[in-house]
Protein backbone atom coordinates (compact mmCIF):
# COMPACT_ATOMS: atom_id res chain seq x y z
CA UNK A 1 0.00 0.00 0.00
CA UNK A 2 1.36 3.53 -1.08
CA UNK A 3 1.28 6.08 1.33
CA UNK A 4 -1.33 9.26 0.84
CA UNK A 5 2.02 11.05 -0.67
CA UNK A 6 3.32 8.30 -2.90
CA UNK A 7 -0.83 8.43 -3.92
CA UNK A 8 -0.72 11.87 -4.52
CA UNK A 9 2.63 11.79 -6.58
CA UNK A 10 1.81 8.66 -8.28
CA UNK A 11 -1.30 10.35 -9.48
CA UNK A 12 0.18 13.63 -10.39
CA UNK A 13 2.68 11.64 -12.92
CA UNK A 14 0.36 9.74 -14.10
CA UNK A 15 1.98 6.50 -13.24
CA UNK A 16 -1.75 5.28 -11.81
CA UNK A 17 -4.88 6.49 -12.17
CA UNK A 18 -7.88 6.31 -9.53
CA UNK A 19 -9.42 3.29 -10.55
CA UNK A 20 -6.24 1.34 -10.19
CA UNK A 21 -5.73 2.80 -6.33
CA UNK A 22 -9.81 2.32 -5.92
CA UNK A 23 -9.68 -1.65 -6.91
CA UNK A 24 -6.65 -2.31 -4.94
CA UNK A 25 -7.79 -1.22 -1.48
CA UNK A 26 -11.24 -2.85 -2.62
CA UNK A 27 -9.20 -6.16 -2.76
CA UNK A 28 -7.61 -5.67 0.31
CA UNK A 29 -11.13 -5.28 2.26
CA UNK A 30 -12.51 -7.99 0.15
CA UNK A 31 -9.78 -10.12 1.50
CA UNK A 32 -9.42 -9.06 5.06
CA UNK A 33 -12.16 -7.21 6.34
CA UNK A 34 -14.78 -10.58 6.76
CA UNK A 35 -12.16 -11.16 9.56
CA UNK A 36 -11.20 -8.01 10.62
CA UNK A 37 -14.73 -6.08 10.84
CA UNK A 38 -12.97 -2.43 10.06
CA UNK A 39 -15.82 -1.52 7.98
CA UNK A 40 -19.59 -1.23 8.59
CA UNK A 41 -20.19 -0.50 4.68
CA UNK A 42 -18.36 -0.43 1.39
CA UNK A 43 -19.72 0.48 -1.50
CA UNK A 44 -17.25 -1.15 -4.70
CA UNK A 45 -19.61 0.18 -7.17
CA UNK A 46 -19.92 4.12 -5.94
CA UNK A 47 -16.52 4.05 -5.12
CA UNK A 48 -15.01 2.93 -9.23
CA UNK A 49 -17.51 4.99 -10.61
CA UNK A 50 -16.38 8.16 -8.18
CA UNK A 51 -12.99 6.66 -9.26
CA UNK A 52 -13.91 6.72 -12.87
CA UNK A 53 -14.57 10.18 -12.57
CA UNK A 54 -12.06 11.24 -10.78
CA UNK A 55 -9.73 9.63 -13.69
CA UNK A 56 -11.56 11.63 -16.51
CA UNK A 57 -11.60 14.98 -14.56
CA UNK A 58 -7.90 14.60 -14.32
CA UNK A 59 -7.09 13.84 -17.74
CA UNK A 60 -9.55 16.86 -18.72
CA UNK A 61 -7.11 19.44 -16.64
CA UNK A 62 -8.32 18.96 -13.17
CA UNK A 63 -5.08 19.42 -10.77
CA UNK A 64 -6.67 18.91 -7.25
CA UNK A 65 -4.16 16.93 -5.57
CA UNK A 66 -5.97 14.20 -3.94
CA UNK A 67 -8.31 13.70 -6.68
CA UNK A 68 -9.02 10.11 -7.29
CA UNK A 69 -7.51 8.90 -3.96
CA UNK A 70 -9.08 6.84 -1.21
CA UNK A 71 -10.44 7.11 1.69
CA UNK A 72 -12.01 5.98 4.47
CA UNK A 73 -14.76 7.98 7.14
CA UNK A 74 -15.34 7.21 10.49
CA UNK A 75 -18.98 6.14 10.87
CA UNK A 76 -19.65 9.30 12.29
CA UNK A 77 -19.35 11.75 10.32
CA UNK A 78 -22.83 12.61 8.25
CA UNK A 79 -22.15 12.01 4.68
CA UNK A 80 -25.21 13.02 2.37
CA UNK A 81 -26.67 9.49 1.17
CA UNK A 82 -24.19 6.80 3.22
CA UNK A 83 -25.40 5.11 6.26
CA UNK A 84 -24.09 6.75 9.62
CA UNK A 85 -25.06 4.47 12.11
CA UNK A 86 -22.17 5.60 14.61
CA UNK A 87 -22.00 2.01 15.70
CA UNK A 88 -25.29 2.11 17.07
CA UNK A 89 -28.50 0.15 16.73
CA UNK A 90 -30.20 3.40 17.28
CA UNK A 91 -29.00 4.47 14.00
CA UNK A 92 -28.41 1.54 11.90
CA UNK A 93 -31.24 2.46 9.84
CA UNK A 94 -30.50 5.98 9.42
CA UNK A 95 -29.28 7.09 6.00
CA UNK A 96 -27.63 10.78 6.47
CA UNK A 97 -29.53 13.65 4.44
CA UNK A 98 -26.84 15.98 4.69
CA UNK A 99 -22.91 15.91 4.76
CA UNK A 100 -20.66 16.87 7.80
CA UNK A 101 -17.70 19.41 6.81
CA UNK A 102 -15.59 17.22 7.23
CA UNK A 103 -17.12 14.72 4.47
CA UNK A 104 -17.84 18.30 2.92
CA UNK A 105 -14.30 19.04 2.71
CA UNK A 106 -12.90 15.63 1.63
CA UNK A 107 -15.40 15.60 -1.02
CA UNK A 108 -14.09 18.86 -2.55
CA UNK A 109 -10.69 17.82 -2.48
CA UNK A 110 -11.72 15.30 -4.28
CA UNK A 111 -11.56 12.17 -2.52
CA UNK A 112 -13.40 8.52 -3.22
CA UNK A 113 -15.24 7.25 -0.42
CA UNK A 114 -14.96 3.40 -0.21
CA UNK A 115 -16.58 2.91 2.70
CA UNK A 116 -17.27 3.40 6.54
CA UNK A 117 -15.02 1.91 9.48
CA UNK A 118 -16.59 0.33 12.57
CA UNK A 119 -16.11 2.21 16.10
CA UNK A 120 -17.09 1.70 19.69
CA UNK A 121 -20.91 3.29 19.61
CA UNK A 122 -21.40 7.01 19.64
CA UNK A 123 -17.40 6.87 20.19
CA UNK A 124 -18.03 5.78 23.91
CA UNK A 125 -15.32 2.77 24.22
CA UNK A 126 -11.09 2.26 24.56
CA UNK A 127 -11.17 -1.29 22.73
CA UNK A 128 -13.85 -1.20 20.38
CA UNK A 129 -16.06 -3.88 21.68
CA UNK A 130 -18.86 -1.75 21.99
CA UNK A 131 -20.11 -1.37 18.40
CA UNK A 132 -23.53 -3.17 17.63
CA UNK A 133 -21.76 -4.69 14.29
CA UNK A 134 -19.71 -6.28 16.72
CA UNK A 135 -15.72 -5.95 17.89
CA UNK A 136 -13.25 -5.16 15.05
CA UNK A 137 -9.77 -6.70 15.57
CA UNK A 138 -6.34 -5.77 15.37
CA UNK A 139 -4.12 -6.76 12.80
CA UNK A 140 -1.48 -7.08 14.63
CA UNK A 141 -3.08 -9.97 16.30
CA UNK A 142 -6.40 -10.74 15.72
CA UNK A 143 -7.33 -11.92 19.21
CA UNK A 144 -6.33 -8.13 20.03
CA UNK A 145 -8.48 -5.41 20.05
CA UNK A 146 -7.82 -2.54 17.81
CA UNK A 147 -8.43 -0.04 20.24
CA UNK A 148 -11.13 2.36 20.56
CA UNK A 149 -13.01 4.30 19.36
CA UNK A 150 -11.48 5.37 15.85
CA UNK A 151 -10.37 0.83 16.30
CA UNK A 152 -12.53 0.86 12.92
CA UNK A 153 -10.25 3.46 10.96
CA UNK A 154 -7.04 2.20 12.71
CA UNK A 155 -7.33 -1.36 11.66
CA UNK A 156 -8.70 -0.06 8.23
CA UNK A 157 -5.09 1.87 7.56
CA UNK A 158 -2.82 -0.75 9.12
CA UNK A 159 -4.62 -3.42 7.01
CA UNK A 160 -3.87 -1.49 3.62
CA UNK A 161 -7.52 -0.59 3.04
CA UNK A 162 -6.96 2.93 2.38
CA UNK A 163 -3.91 5.14 3.27
CA UNK A 164 -5.92 7.46 5.03
CA UNK A 165 -9.10 7.23 7.16
CA UNK A 166 -10.75 10.06 9.56
CA UNK A 167 -11.00 9.41 13.14
CA UNK A 168 -12.55 11.39 16.28
CA UNK A 169 -10.85 11.78 19.62
CA UNK A 170 -12.77 12.59 22.52
CA UNK A 171 -10.67 10.70 25.16
CA UNK A 172 -8.20 9.13 23.24
CA UNK A 173 -9.92 7.98 20.28
CA UNK A 174 -7.98 8.64 17.55
CA UNK A 175 -4.21 8.27 19.76
CA UNK A 176 -4.75 4.78 21.29
CA UNK A 177 -5.87 3.21 18.39
CA UNK A 178 -3.06 4.19 16.71
CA UNK A 179 -1.16 3.20 19.24
CA UNK A 180 -2.72 -0.06 19.50
CA UNK A 181 -2.49 -0.53 15.57
CA UNK A 182 1.06 0.96 14.38
CA UNK A 183 0.05 3.89 12.67
CA UNK A 184 0.04 8.15 13.32
CA UNK A 185 -2.91 9.95 14.16
CA UNK A 186 -3.11 13.64 15.69
CA UNK A 187 -6.02 14.96 17.09
CA UNK A 188 -5.64 18.80 16.63
CA UNK A 189 -6.58 21.51 18.81
CA UNK A 190 -9.99 21.76 19.96
CA UNK A 191 -11.79 23.83 17.63
CA UNK A 192 -9.93 23.39 14.25
CA UNK A 193 -11.84 20.66 12.79
CA UNK A 194 -15.09 21.43 12.76
CA UNK A 195 -17.75 19.30 14.51
CA UNK A 196 -20.73 19.75 11.86
CA UNK A 197 -22.38 17.04 11.51
CA UNK A 198 -20.15 15.11 13.74
CA UNK A 199 -21.93 12.84 15.82
CA UNK A 200 -21.78 14.73 19.30
CA UNK A 201 -20.83 12.32 22.33
CA UNK A 202 -19.34 15.19 24.84
CA UNK A 203 -19.65 18.65 22.53
CA UNK A 204 -16.63 20.75 24.82
CA UNK A 205 -14.02 17.48 23.98
CA UNK A 206 -14.63 15.83 20.45
CA UNK A 207 -12.36 16.45 17.88
CA UNK A 208 -11.87 15.00 14.57
CA UNK A 209 -8.65 14.11 12.75
CA UNK A 210 -6.81 12.67 10.20
CA UNK A 211 -5.00 8.33 10.61
CA UNK A 212 -2.57 7.43 8.27
CA UNK A 213 0.75 5.12 7.80
CA UNK A 214 3.01 8.44 8.45
CA UNK A 215 3.37 12.21 9.75
CA UNK A 216 3.56 13.25 6.84
CA UNK A 217 0.33 12.22 5.08
CA UNK A 218 -1.28 13.61 8.37
CA UNK A 219 -0.30 17.07 7.73
CA UNK A 220 -1.73 16.68 4.02
CA UNK A 221 -4.66 15.22 5.32
CA UNK A 222 -5.13 17.70 8.23
CA UNK A 223 -4.92 20.53 5.59
CA UNK A 224 -8.02 19.03 3.82
CA UNK A 225 -10.21 18.20 7.55
CA UNK A 226 -9.58 21.45 9.32
CA UNK A 227 -10.21 24.84 8.91
CA UNK A 228 -13.13 27.74 10.09
CA UNK A 229 -16.62 26.53 9.61
CA UNK A 230 -19.54 29.03 10.94
CA UNK A 231 -22.16 26.29 11.00
CA UNK A 232 -20.29 25.03 14.22
CA UNK A 233 -20.46 27.50 17.13
CA UNK A 234 -16.99 26.18 18.46
CA UNK A 235 -15.08 25.89 15.45
CA UNK A 236 -12.32 28.76 15.79
CA UNK A 237 -11.68 31.82 13.59
CA UNK A 238 -8.27 31.09 12.00
CA UNK A 239 -6.18 31.94 8.70
CA UNK A 240 -5.92 28.90 7.13
CA UNK A 241 -2.86 26.80 7.80
CA UNK A 242 -0.22 24.24 5.74
CA UNK A 243 0.18 21.67 8.54
CA UNK A 244 3.16 20.20 5.86
CA UNK A 245 4.97 23.76 6.50
CA UNK A 246 7.15 22.21 9.62
CA UNK A 247 7.92 19.06 8.05
CA UNK A 248 11.44 19.61 7.18
CA UNK A 249 12.41 21.82 9.85
CA UNK A 250 15.26 20.55 12.05
CA UNK A 251 14.96 19.46 15.68
CA UNK A 252 18.28 20.84 17.22
CA UNK A 253 17.44 22.96 20.08
CA UNK A 254 14.44 21.11 20.37
CA UNK A 255 12.64 21.32 24.32
CA UNK A 256 11.23 17.79 25.24
CA UNK A 257 9.46 17.50 28.10
CA UNK A 258 9.38 14.62 30.07
CA UNK A 259 6.30 14.24 32.66
CA UNK A 260 7.23 12.13 35.45
CA UNK A 261 3.54 11.33 35.98
CA UNK A 262 3.56 9.07 32.59
CA UNK A 263 6.41 7.08 33.52
CA UNK A 264 5.06 6.06 36.94
CA UNK A 265 3.54 2.95 38.28
CA UNK A 266 1.22 1.08 36.24
CA UNK A 267 3.58 1.61 33.39
CA UNK A 268 4.25 -1.44 31.40
CA UNK A 269 7.60 -2.30 31.76
CA UNK A 270 7.97 -3.22 27.48
CA UNK A 271 5.96 0.35 26.93
CA UNK A 272 8.44 2.75 28.84
CA UNK A 273 11.40 0.92 27.32
CA UNK A 274 9.89 2.06 24.54
CA UNK A 275 9.10 5.63 24.96
CA UNK A 276 12.66 5.71 26.24
CA UNK A 277 14.42 4.38 23.05
CA UNK A 278 12.57 6.50 20.97
CA UNK A 279 13.65 9.67 23.29
CA UNK A 280 17.03 8.18 23.05
CA UNK A 281 16.23 8.89 19.32
CA UNK A 282 15.24 12.42 19.98
CA UNK A 283 18.29 13.37 21.16
CA UNK A 284 20.33 12.08 19.09
CA UNK A 285 18.52 14.33 16.02
CA UNK A 286 19.39 17.45 18.66
CA UNK A 287 16.64 17.28 21.20
CA UNK A 288 16.95 18.18 24.46
CA UNK A 289 15.08 16.55 28.06
CA UNK A 290 13.34 18.39 30.58
CA UNK A 291 11.90 17.22 33.81
CA UNK A 292 8.19 18.31 34.07
CA UNK A 293 5.35 17.35 35.78
CA UNK A 294 1.62 17.34 35.47
CA UNK A 295 0.95 16.56 38.67
CA UNK A 296 -2.90 16.48 38.47
CA UNK A 297 -2.67 13.82 35.88
CA UNK A 298 -4.77 11.11 37.99
CA UNK A 299 -7.38 13.07 38.29
CA UNK A 300 -8.17 13.64 34.46
CA UNK A 301 -9.75 10.21 34.99
CA UNK A 302 -12.27 11.32 37.77
CA UNK A 303 -12.98 14.68 35.79
CA UNK A 304 -13.37 12.99 32.55
CA UNK A 305 -15.58 10.27 33.55
CA UNK A 306 -17.83 13.36 34.89
CA UNK A 307 -17.69 16.16 32.04
CA UNK A 308 -17.87 13.23 29.26
CA UNK A 309 -21.30 11.37 30.54
CA UNK A 310 -22.55 14.43 31.45
CA UNK A 311 -22.16 16.10 27.82
CA UNK A 312 -23.48 12.76 26.30
CA UNK A 313 -26.63 12.16 28.28
CA UNK A 314 -27.41 15.79 26.79
CA UNK A 315 -26.19 15.08 23.90
CA UNK A 316 -27.92 11.99 23.23
CA UNK A 317 -31.16 13.39 24.53
CA UNK A 318 -32.20 13.70 21.18
CA UNK A 319 -32.54 9.70 19.98
CA UNK A 320 -35.89 9.27 21.56
CA UNK A 321 -37.42 7.63 18.48
CA UNK A 322 -39.89 10.66 17.22
CA UNK A 323 -37.50 12.55 14.63
CA UNK A 324 -34.99 9.74 13.46
CA UNK A 325 -33.33 6.41 14.07
CA UNK A 326 -34.78 3.32 15.93
CA UNK A 327 -38.04 3.58 17.30
CA UNK A 328 -39.81 0.60 19.62
CA UNK A 329 -42.73 -1.55 18.31
CA UNK A 330 -44.08 -1.66 21.76
CA UNK A 331 -46.56 0.56 22.42
CA UNK A 332 -48.06 2.64 25.41
CA UNK A 333 -47.57 6.39 26.47
CA UNK A 334 -45.18 8.87 24.95
CA UNK A 335 -42.68 8.10 28.11
CA UNK A 336 -42.61 4.42 27.87
CA UNK A 337 -42.07 4.68 23.95
CA UNK A 338 -39.19 6.99 25.04
CA UNK A 339 -37.60 4.61 27.86
CA UNK A 340 -38.19 1.63 25.91
CA UNK A 341 -36.68 3.18 22.23
CA UNK A 342 -33.71 3.95 24.36
CA UNK A 343 -33.59 0.69 26.24
CA UNK A 344 -33.74 -1.31 22.96
CA UNK A 345 -31.66 1.27 20.77
CA UNK A 346 -28.24 1.67 23.06
CA UNK A 347 -25.91 -0.59 24.34
CA UNK A 348 -24.85 -1.21 27.63
CA UNK A 349 -21.60 1.03 27.85
CA UNK A 350 -23.44 3.95 26.06
CA UNK A 351 -26.41 3.49 28.54
CA UNK A 352 -23.78 3.10 31.81
CA UNK A 353 -22.81 6.73 30.73
CA UNK A 354 -25.71 8.48 30.17
CA UNK A 355 -27.00 7.32 33.53
CA UNK A 356 -24.15 8.48 35.01
CA UNK A 357 -24.48 11.62 32.66
CA UNK A 358 -27.92 12.11 33.93
CA UNK A 359 -26.96 11.21 37.95
CA UNK A 360 -24.45 14.07 37.87
CA UNK A 361 -26.73 16.58 36.59
CA UNK A 362 -29.32 15.78 38.64
CA UNK A 363 -30.58 18.46 41.23
CA UNK A 364 -28.63 18.40 44.30
CA UNK A 365 -25.32 16.96 42.58
CA UNK A 366 -24.57 19.41 39.98
CA UNK A 367 -21.88 21.30 42.19
CA UNK A 368 -20.32 18.14 43.46
CA UNK A 369 -19.46 16.46 40.48
CA UNK A 370 -19.98 18.49 37.35
CA UNK A 371 -18.85 22.29 38.77
CA UNK A 372 -16.11 19.75 40.62
CA UNK A 373 -14.88 18.20 37.84
CA UNK A 374 -14.53 21.59 35.37
CA UNK A 375 -12.46 22.97 38.16
CA UNK A 376 -10.13 20.13 38.40
CA UNK A 377 -10.18 20.55 34.60
CA UNK A 378 -8.81 23.85 34.72
CA UNK A 379 -6.20 22.52 37.65
CA UNK A 380 -5.40 20.35 34.64
CA UNK A 381 -4.74 22.76 31.62
CA UNK A 382 -2.90 24.85 34.18
CA UNK A 383 -0.63 21.92 34.63
CA UNK A 384 0.20 21.76 30.85
CA UNK A 385 0.69 24.92 29.90
CA UNK A 386 2.95 25.50 33.40
CA UNK A 387 4.64 22.59 31.74
CA UNK A 388 4.68 24.62 28.23
CA UNK A 389 6.81 27.39 29.52
CA UNK A 390 9.53 24.91 30.24
CA UNK A 391 9.48 22.90 26.85
CA UNK A 392 7.92 22.61 23.38
CA UNK A 393 6.45 19.67 23.01
CA UNK A 394 5.56 16.90 25.87
CA UNK A 395 6.22 13.22 25.60
CA UNK A 396 4.94 10.05 26.31
CA UNK A 397 3.34 6.93 26.05
CA UNK A 398 -0.30 6.96 24.82
CA UNK A 399 -1.08 4.14 26.65
CA UNK A 400 0.34 2.03 30.02
CA UNK A 401 -0.29 -0.96 28.27
CA UNK A 402 -0.11 -2.25 24.56
CA UNK A 403 -3.67 -3.72 22.79
CA UNK A 404 -5.20 -6.35 25.09
CA UNK A 405 -7.09 -9.15 24.27
CA UNK A 406 -10.72 -9.16 22.87
CA UNK A 407 -13.10 -10.25 25.87
CA UNK A 408 -10.45 -9.78 28.70
CA UNK A 409 -11.65 -6.49 30.43
CA UNK A 410 -15.43 -7.11 29.46
CA UNK A 411 -16.30 -7.45 32.73
CA UNK A 412 -14.62 -4.70 34.29
CA UNK A 413 -15.49 -1.09 32.54
CA UNK A 414 -13.63 0.50 35.02
CA UNK A 415 -10.33 -0.85 34.64
CA UNK A 416 -10.49 0.00 30.95
CA UNK A 417 -10.96 3.78 31.96
CA UNK A 418 -8.17 3.46 33.69
CA UNK A 419 -5.87 2.77 30.31
CA UNK A 420 -7.15 6.20 28.83
CA UNK A 421 -4.94 8.07 31.99
CA UNK A 422 -2.39 9.58 29.44
CA UNK A 423 -4.74 10.69 26.60
CA UNK A 424 -7.40 12.34 28.53
CA UNK A 425 -5.80 15.25 30.12
CA UNK A 426 -5.16 16.46 26.51
CA UNK A 427 -8.48 16.54 25.37
CA UNK A 428 -10.03 18.18 28.56
CA UNK A 429 -7.58 20.57 28.04
CA UNK A 430 -8.12 21.30 23.95
CA UNK A 431 -4.47 20.26 23.11
CA UNK A 432 -3.20 18.62 20.00
CA UNK A 433 -1.85 15.29 20.11
CA UNK A 434 -0.48 12.30 18.28
CA UNK A 435 0.24 8.95 18.21
CA UNK A 436 3.71 7.88 16.56
CA UNK A 437 4.31 4.05 16.27
CA UNK A 438 7.93 3.50 17.91
CA UNK A 439 8.31 0.06 18.21
CA UNK A 440 6.56 -3.54 19.35
CA UNK A 441 6.42 -5.75 22.27
CA UNK A 442 7.59 -9.20 22.99
CA UNK A 443 3.80 -10.24 22.15
CA UNK A 444 4.01 -8.26 18.83
CA UNK A 445 1.81 -5.66 19.20
CA UNK A 446 2.68 -2.15 18.23
CA UNK A 447 3.58 0.58 20.90
CA UNK A 448 2.73 4.23 20.24
CA UNK A 449 4.38 7.20 21.11
CA UNK A 450 2.53 10.43 22.28
CA UNK A 451 3.32 13.54 21.25
CA UNK A 452 1.58 16.50 22.82
CA UNK A 453 2.13 20.41 21.93
CA UNK A 454 0.96 23.96 22.59
CA UNK A 455 -2.70 25.15 20.97
CA UNK A 456 -2.12 25.00 17.76
CA UNK A 457 1.38 23.71 17.69
CA UNK A 458 -0.05 21.20 15.03
CA UNK A 459 2.67 21.89 12.39
CA UNK A 460 5.88 22.03 15.03
CA UNK A 461 4.63 18.33 16.08
CA UNK A 462 3.37 17.00 13.23
CA UNK A 463 7.39 18.06 12.11
CA UNK A 464 8.94 16.85 15.03
CA UNK A 465 7.07 13.40 13.97
CA UNK A 466 8.40 13.34 11.12
CA UNK A 467 11.74 13.71 11.39
CA UNK A 468 11.70 10.92 13.60
CA UNK A 469 10.40 9.09 10.75
CA UNK A 470 13.11 9.72 8.75
CA UNK A 471 15.38 8.10 10.48
CA UNK A 472 13.40 5.17 11.98
CA UNK A 473 11.01 2.81 10.18
CA UNK A 474 8.69 1.71 12.68
CA UNK A 475 5.65 3.15 10.86
CA UNK A 476 6.76 1.40 7.54
CA UNK A 477 5.62 -1.93 9.11
CA UNK A 478 2.48 -3.84 8.42
CA UNK A 479 1.05 -6.91 9.68
CA UNK A 480 1.22 -10.33 8.06
CA UNK A 481 -2.64 -10.50 6.84
CA UNK B 1 -21.22 7.24 48.65
CA UNK B 2 -23.27 4.23 47.62
CA UNK B 3 -25.92 3.94 45.31
CA UNK B 4 -29.21 1.78 46.10
CA UNK B 5 -31.16 0.00 43.50
CA UNK B 6 -33.86 2.35 44.09
CA UNK B 7 -31.41 5.59 43.22
CA UNK B 8 -30.42 3.51 39.56
CA UNK B 9 -33.95 3.13 39.06
CA UNK B 10 -34.71 6.66 39.65
CA UNK B 11 -31.33 7.74 37.16
CA UNK B 12 -33.07 5.68 34.71
CA UNK B 13 -36.31 6.98 34.73
CA UNK B 14 -34.32 10.61 34.02
CA UNK B 15 -32.11 9.02 31.66
CA UNK B 16 -35.30 7.74 30.13
CA UNK B 17 -34.13 4.35 29.70
CA UNK B 18 -36.12 1.45 30.64
CA UNK B 19 -34.41 -1.02 32.85
CA UNK B 20 -34.99 -4.80 33.86
CA UNK B 21 -34.18 -5.86 37.74
CA UNK B 22 -31.24 -7.51 36.19
CA UNK B 23 -30.18 -4.83 34.44
CA UNK B 24 -30.58 -2.63 37.62
CA UNK B 25 -28.12 -5.02 39.71
CA UNK B 26 -25.31 -4.84 37.39
CA UNK B 27 -26.19 -0.81 36.25
CA UNK B 28 -25.58 -0.57 40.66
CA UNK B 29 -22.20 -2.34 40.99
CA UNK B 30 -21.06 -0.72 37.86
CA UNK B 31 -22.16 2.86 38.76
CA UNK B 32 -20.94 2.63 42.51
CA UNK B 33 -17.42 1.49 41.00
CA UNK B 34 -17.29 4.23 38.68
CA UNK B 35 -18.52 7.28 41.67
CA UNK B 36 -16.04 5.67 43.62
CA UNK B 37 -13.27 6.49 41.13
CA UNK B 38 -15.29 9.80 40.90
CA UNK B 39 -14.89 10.57 44.66
CA UNK B 40 -11.16 11.04 44.27
CA UNK B 41 -11.53 14.24 42.81
CA UNK B 42 -13.60 15.47 45.76
CA UNK B 43 -10.85 15.55 47.93
CA UNK B 44 -9.05 18.23 46.14
CA UNK B 45 -9.26 21.54 46.98
CA UNK B 46 -10.76 23.44 44.55
CA UNK B 47 -11.75 26.68 46.15
CA UNK B 48 -11.04 30.08 44.17
CA UNK B 49 -10.39 27.98 40.69
CA UNK B 50 -13.23 28.91 38.05
CA UNK B 51 -14.74 26.05 36.37
CA UNK B 52 -13.41 24.96 32.64
CA UNK B 53 -16.27 24.78 30.72
CA UNK B 54 -14.97 24.44 27.52
CA UNK B 55 -11.67 23.75 25.92
CA UNK B 56 -11.47 27.14 24.58
CA UNK B 57 -12.78 30.33 25.38
CA UNK B 58 -15.61 30.90 22.34
CA UNK B 59 -18.45 33.09 22.40
CA UNK B 60 -21.37 32.42 20.17
CA UNK B 61 -21.36 34.21 17.42
CA UNK B 62 -24.06 36.25 15.84
CA UNK B 63 -24.91 36.05 12.56
CA UNK B 64 -27.62 38.68 10.70
CA UNK B 65 -31.14 36.96 11.65
CA UNK B 66 -31.79 35.83 8.09
CA UNK B 67 -32.59 31.91 6.66
CA UNK B 68 -29.50 30.62 5.25
CA UNK B 69 -30.29 27.13 4.60
CA UNK B 70 -32.47 26.19 2.66
CA UNK B 71 -36.05 23.93 3.38
CA UNK B 72 -34.98 20.59 3.39
CA UNK B 73 -37.98 19.15 5.57
CA UNK B 74 -38.77 16.20 3.06
CA UNK B 75 -35.18 15.06 3.53
CA UNK B 76 -35.16 15.13 6.83
CA UNK B 77 -38.64 13.95 7.62
CA UNK B 78 -37.55 10.74 5.47
CA UNK B 79 -35.43 8.99 7.82
CA UNK B 80 -38.16 9.40 10.40
CA UNK B 81 -39.79 6.80 12.25
CA UNK B 82 -43.18 7.71 11.38
CA UNK B 83 -44.66 10.61 9.70
CA UNK B 84 -47.96 12.00 8.30
CA UNK B 85 -48.45 14.80 6.42
CA UNK B 86 -45.74 16.65 7.22
CA UNK B 87 -45.99 15.79 10.70
CA UNK B 88 -43.85 13.59 13.15
CA UNK B 89 -46.47 10.91 14.50
CA UNK B 90 -46.48 9.56 18.19
CA UNK B 91 -48.46 7.32 20.70
CA UNK B 92 -51.69 8.88 21.65
CA UNK B 93 -50.91 10.70 24.78
CA UNK B 94 -54.31 12.29 25.30
CA UNK B 95 -57.59 9.83 25.41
Amino acid sequence: MKTLKQQIDALAAGQTTSVALVTECLAQIAAHNGELNALVTVDADKALAAAAAADAARAAGDTRPMLGVPLIHKDIFCHEGWKTSCGSKMLDNFIAPYSSQVAENCDAAGFVVLGRANMDEFAMGSANENSYYGAVKNPWDTKAVPGGSSGGSAAAVAAGFAAVATGTDTGGSIRQPAAFCGITGIKPTYGIVSRFGMVAFASSLDQGGPMAKTAEDCALMLNVMAGFDERDSTSLERAKEDYTRDLAAPLAGLKIGLPREYFAEGLDAEVAAAITAAVEQYKLLGATIVDISLPNTKLAIPSYYVIAPAEASSNLSRFDGVRYGHRTAKTGSLDDMYEQTRAEGFGAEVKRRIMTGAYVLSHGYYDAYYIKAQKIRRLIANDFQAAFAQCDVIMGPVTPTTAWNIGEKNADPIAVYLEDIYTLGVNLAGLPGMSVPVGFASNGHPIGLQIIGNYFSEAKMLGVAHQYQQVTDWHCKSPAL
Amino acid sequence: MSLSQDDVRRIARLARIAVSDDEVVASQSQLNQLFTLIEEMRAVDTDGIEPMAHAQDVMLRLRDDVATAPNRREAFQAVAPSVENGLYLVPKVIE
